[in-house]
C-alpha cells in the first residue's frame, strides 16, 4: 500500500462523470499516489481500465461490494 | 523526381498524436451528445482533444437567448426556424415537437448523466477545443458574438484537415 490513498466518491454518476472526475482528482496527486475510486455506473467496470490503459495509470485493484465498484488507480 | 518522393514520404510519415478529433456535422441532440461525451473524455483520458463546428453542428455553440441572426431574410428566417443552442437541439427520431428531448433530458437527470448543456461546460472546462467553421459562419450569418465564450478561432476545411491529419482519432458526427 502507498503512502496516501486519495478516495473518490461518484456514486450514482453516470458517464462520462466518473471518468472525468477521476482525471481532475488524480491531476491534484503526485506520482506514485493511490486514488481509490467508488462508482455505481456499471460502465466504470471497463471504463476505469480503459482509462488507466489511455493514461498510463496503474489499476491495482477492482471490485464490486452491496453494489458499488472498487477501483485503487496508481497515479502513473 | 526526387521532391515529389520527398513530399509523399513527408506526408504520409506525419506522426499521429494521441489526439481525438471529432468533425460535428449534426446539430442532432441524439449526435452532439456523444460528440460531447467522447470529447470530454479523450480529455480526460490525457488525449488532445478537439471538435470542428460545421453546418447544424455549428448551432450547438450559439449563446443561449440569440435568436434571430443573420443579415439575409433567408438566413434570419433560418435561425428562427432552426434555433441555436444546446438547449434547443431536437432528437432525430421521436422528437415529438420538443417532448422527446424533454424526457431524455429528465432521464439523464434521474440517471445522473449530464446533458449536453452540462457536457459542453466540463468539455471546456476539461480544456477541450472548440473550432468554428468560418464558412458556415459567413453561409448562415452568425459572428463570433452569436456564439458562447471560450471558442477558438473560426478555421476553414483546410485547417480542420490539419487537425484531423496527426490526430489518431478522426470522427463525423
Amino acid at each position: 500500500m502507498a503512502d496516501t490513498v486519495t478516495t473518490l466518491d461518484v456514486r450514482n454518476q453516470s458517464c462520462p462523470l466518473p471518468i472525468v472526475r477521476a482525471a481532475q482528482k488524480i491531476k491534484e496527486l503526485e506520482t506514485g499516489d493511490v486514488l481509490e475510486i467508488l462508482a455505481t455506473d456499471r460502465g466504470a467496470l471497463s471504463d476505469v481500465p480503459s482509462w488507466c490503459d489511455t493514461t498510463g495509470n496503474q489499476l491495482l485493484e477492482k471490485g464490486e461490494e452491496d453494489g458499488v465498484f472498487r477501483f485503487l488507480v496508481r497515479k502513473g | 523526381m526526387p521532391d515529389l518522393v520527398d513530399v509523399v514520404t513527408t506526408s504520409a510519415a506525419k506522426e499521429k498524436k494521441n489526439k481525438l478529433t471529432i468533425i460535428a456535422w449534426s446539430g442532432d441532440l441524439d449526435k452532439i451528445w456523444p460528440t460531447l461525451i467522447l470529447s470530454t473524455t479523450a480529455a480526460a483520458s490525457a488525449m488532445e482533444s478537439c471538435v470542428f463546428f460545421t453546418f447544424w453542428g455549428l448551432f450547438t455553440l450559439v449563446k443561449p437567448g440569440v435568436r434571430i441572426t443573420g443579415d439575409h431574410w433567408m438566413q434570419k428566417m433560418l435561425s428562427v426556424m432552426n434555433p441555436g443552442n444546446t438547449d434547443k437541439a431536437k432528437l432525430s427520431k421521436l422528437n415529438f415537437a420538443g417532448a422527446g428531448p424533454m424526457m431524455m433530458k429528465k432521464l439523464a437527470a434521474t440517471n445522473k448523466a449530464p446533458n449536453p448543456t452540462e457536457l459542453l461546460e466540463l468539455a471546456q472546462e476539461m480544456g477541450v477545443r472548440l473550432i468554428p467553421c468560418q464558412m458556415t459562419m459567413d453561409l448562415l450569418g452568425l459572428t463570433t458574438d452569436d456564439l458562447i465564450d471560450g471558442l477558438e478561432e473560426p478555421v476553414g476545411a483546410a485547417t480542420a484537415l490539419l487537425e484531423m491529419n496527426d490526430s489518431s482519432i478522426q470522427l463525423f458526427i
